[in-house]
């Protein structure tokens, strides 16, 4: 495999990545946004958090394998992009702890005071985790101020601008509309009846912020189109994208919930792609000057360190697609409260 | 105000240090969780059983906070080290990848059933879920500890020059992977790592049934688990001195000046060098105050020779020569703890084994504070591998007879970060990390308080938990009558 081709198969491996985070912690942190709206009691608050228990750990376990992969593949771009974000990331990092401890000692201790406090810890930090993760893709999506040799001009503010806070909107939206239909699955009588009140709603706050989106990327990122107007055959993707959208209320109303989980993760999915075409082939592009922009070229690993990394996912991989099928399918069926739960 | 370099050396250690709580507890407790359950998967004896539960219960409480405390290092070297993730992108990032693809994955999918499985799954597969879980956490420590041993002992890589902008850039890229894994010091570093980890875990087992057995509850846990706990904390102990020694043997020809600085070894003579008990090493004088030295020792320690003399701090070039009262201390420290719990592990196995240990309440007041040394000992031992390689964060090496370039810790900052941020994210971990160690000991408190199940309670929970998934299985099946069979089952 030539130096090129073998960056390449690596910018869609991150991809891969990055869209298994997205469609996997997406569901757990749409959860967690859910979480005080639809559970009413403590033992239904018990029940929604087990729903992810055995799940959440393992699904974040993707962010950190992207994060070591884009480390190891495209060094350059890793620490530009995490030292240009960081008082967002440390704040992602303040919610992804935040969570993990919600829900691990929530259940410790029995008091209404301390269950609260949890309560709250795991709706605040899943919320603003995935509001978090929307911004920076917002950002990245955009361009950044990215000055000569790397170096990152900008500010916490400046990434506050409406277009990333657009795509953070949208993050939370979808990921909520995705958890909600999982809790769907994962539950029976009235909380599933609740659940089953609230897809509605929330699938058209997401076509709606979807719509708006959509929109605002057509008009604001111009360079985000050209490389499907270069390549037709990609016009593929935001159409299966818009099917996928449109096929959530149908699976719904046919009573195929699996189904609609299905479709949702395949919005995930043709919204990651959507956003890795849109910056092919650059990671971060400057808005001071395109020469400044980091890209596929300028950021990569030696051809001899890319294809170990080949060697060691390509050992990994399968292995670890196995056993999270094998734990997916131990944990399968309606969720329950016994003595091992949170 | 500080520059950005004392405070992101500073917000590292920090990070690191809170991180580096857990993760050899996870490793530790891992073995003793496994040895449990391996006792209970061939005696079949509901009392190891419920032993295996109660460590779940506390593994699972520690291995939380490894992971979410882990997710800040990993993001750490991008956010506050730029400059040098750039330099090392190519070596280090790959078994920083390794370690998500072969470690994370594993560890965190199995823990899962290693948590929540005990209903779902049979013991086999319950089993191996727990060597699933330790073993991955082992891998992980593997892969860290690789990429940590190459910036030590950098081997199997060259500096290419990349133009950037206009400049010419320096990075270090892989020539050769194995040389780089199995780098100088990876192997003893990682030997010495995993085992301390070990120290810890099987002393604090041992901690928790010596509390249990002052107070005169679960005593019949607490045997049971000491006969485990015991045994493992003298070997790993003895082996943790011996693998230090090797360690430190090695230093001598990889990093003189860490080993000069371990000893106060300022001046270089051709007499043999002693080694220092303790004392108050001076940098600028450049000598020890209250020193207490034993002739010959370090000569001998290093080179297997009392005669031959030991490279000293001189040697080095002033400007590349690291701090030496942290290194000297941490590392003194460490040595004397290791000490204190060889002889305690012993002294507790020699009254175990006269069946004496349960009268003598002194020395089980001891065992329930010896997780405070282990932890104190393993955290010691990172300060000085650490602290005693400044001014380097990649150490310059010499390949195939050419001097490579090493990379100091002031030029691996990330440009683009200020004082003011990293001071932010300081306070802001420093106020989260006190929290979330606060409820770390709340809880993990009251498990050790609340105890173990009893074996009737357990076989109670096996009985209502079979039948209700037979109940289950009858109502997936369309039979929802099955209650006197049920019933008959239960009484």
């Amino acid at each position: 495999m030539s130096y090129e081709t073998v960056t390449f198969v690596w910018f869609v491996l991150l991809g891969v990545l990055l869209c298994g985070y997205a469609i996997l912690d997406g569901f757990d942190l749409g959860v967690g946004i859910l979480h005080p709206f639809l559970a009413k009691t403590d033992q239904e608050r018990r029940l929604v958090m087990n729903s992810i228990g055995p799940l959440w750990d393992g699904n974040e376990v993707w962010l950190v394998t992207f994060g070591g992969a884009l480390f190891a593949a495209f060094p350059v771009a890793y620490a530009t992009v995490f030292s240009s974000f960081y008082l967002a990331f440390y704040l992602l990092l303040t919610c992804l702890i935040g969570r993990a401890v919600s829900l691990e000692f929530r259940s410790k201790v029995h008091s209404p005071t301390w269950r609260r406090l949890w309560d709250f810890g795991f709706f605040l930090s899943s919320t603003s985790a995935a509001m978090l993760l929307g911004v920076a893709g917002g950002n990245v999506m955009q361009g950044m101020e990215l000055g000569p040799k790397y170096h990152y001009e900008g500010s916490l503010l400046s990434q506050l601008g409406w277009y990333p806070l657009m795509i953070g909107m949208l993050t939370v939206s979808l990921f909520a509309l995705h958890g909600a239909i999982y809790l769907y699955l994962k539950t029976e009588h009235e909380l599933q009846s609740r659940v089953r009140s609230a897809i509605t709603p929330l699938f058209y706050v997401f076509a709606g912020m979807y719509s708006l989106a959509t929109l605002a990327t057509w008009w604001h990122v111009p360079h985000a189109t050209e490389n499907i107007a270069n390549y037709p055959l990609l016009w593929i993707v935001p159409i299966l994208n818009a099917l996928a959208v449109l096929n959530i209320p149908r699976a719904m109303h046919l009573g195929k919930p699996a189904y609609a989980f299905f479709s949702s993760a395949m919005v995930i999915l043709a919204l990651a792609s959507l956003f890795s075409v849109a910056i092919y082939p650059n990671f971060m592009l400057s808005t001071i000057d395109p020469a400044y922009s980091i890209t596929l070229d300028n950021a990569r690993s030696s051809e001899g360190t890319l294809n170990i990394m080949l060697i060691i996912a390509g050992l990994g991989m399968p292995c670890v697609l196995s056993y999270t099928l094998v734990i997916y399918w131990i944990f399968r069926g309606k969720v329950r409260i016994d003595t091992n739960s949170y | 105000m500080m520059d950005v370099e004392i405070l992101s050396r500073l917000q590292f250690a920090g990070t690191i240090m809170f991180h580096y709580l857990f993760p050899p507890l996870s490793i530790g407790l891992g073995l003793q969780l496994f040895l449990c359950e391996l006792a209970s998967y061939r005696t079949r004896d509901p009392a190891w059983e419920a032993a295996a539960r109660f460590w779940t219960r506390v593994f699972a409480v520690n291995f939380a906070m490894g992971v979410s405390t882990g997710i800040v290092m990993e993001f750490e070297f991008g956010t506050n080290w730029a400059a040098y993730s750039r330099f090392v992108g190519d070596v280090f990032g790959s078994a920083l990848a390794a370690e998500g693809i072969f470690a994370f994955f594993l560890e965190s999918g199995f823990l899962a059933v290693l948590v929540f499985g005990w209903d779902r799954v049979g013991p086999t597969m319950h089993l191996f879920s727990t060597l699933m879980v330790s073993l991955g956490s082992i891998f992980s420590a593997v892969w860290i500890v690789v990429a940590n041993s190459w910036q030590q002992t950098p081997a199997g890589y060259h500096i290419v020059w990349h133009d950037v902008q206009g400049e010419s850039m320096p990075r270090a890229e892989v020539t050769d992977f194995w040389a780089m894994v199995f780098n100088p010091s990876s192997v003893d570093r990682l030997t010495h790592t995993l085992i301390g980890a070990f120290v810890l875990g099987a002393f604090f087992a041992a901690s928790v049934c010596a509390y249990y057995l002052l107070k005169g509850r679960h005593e019949e846990f607490a045997r049971r688990c000491l006969s485990i706990a015991l045994p493992t904390s003298l070997l790993f102990t003895i082996l943790a001195a011996a693998t230090g020694h090797d360690s430190a043997q090695k230093l001598v020809e990889t990093q003189p000046a860490k080993l000069a600085a371990m000893e106060a070894h300022f001046e270089t003579t051709d007499q043999p060098t002693g080694l220092y008990l303790f004392g108050w090493p001076d940098a600028e004088d450049e000598t020890v105050h209250f020193g207490v030295q034993i002739p010959y020792l370090l000569s001998l320690m290093v080179h297997n020779d009392p005669m031959e003399p030991v490279l000293a701090m001189d040697q080095i070039p002033a400007d590349e020569r690291p701090p030496v009262w942290l290194p000297f201390q941490t590392f003194h420290l460490m040595v004397g703890l290791g000490t204190m719990m060889i002889g305690v592990a012993g002294l507790a196995c020699w009254f175990w084994f006269r069946d004496s240990l349960s009268q003598r309440r002194w020395l089980l007041w001891t065992i329930v504070f010896m997780p405070v040394a282990a932890m104190t000992a393993n955290q010691a031992g990172w300060v000085t591998a650490e602290v005693g390689r400044q001014p380097w964060i990649v150490y310059p090496s010499v390949q195939d007879g050419v001097e490579m370039m090493g990379l100091k810790t002031a030029d691996g900052l990330s440009e683009s970060v200020t004082a003011e941020q990293v001071l932010s994210s300081i306070i802001l971990f420093g106020i989260i990390y006190s929290m979330l160690f606060a409820v770390w000991v709340f809880v993990l408190n009251h498990k050790i308080q609340h105890g173990p199940e009893s074996v009737e309670a357990l076989l109670e929970h096996k009985r209502t938990t079979r039948a209700d998934s037979m109940s289950e299985q009858f109502e997936r099946s369309g039979k929802s009558h099955g209650g006197d069979f049920l019933e008959e089952d239960s009484q």
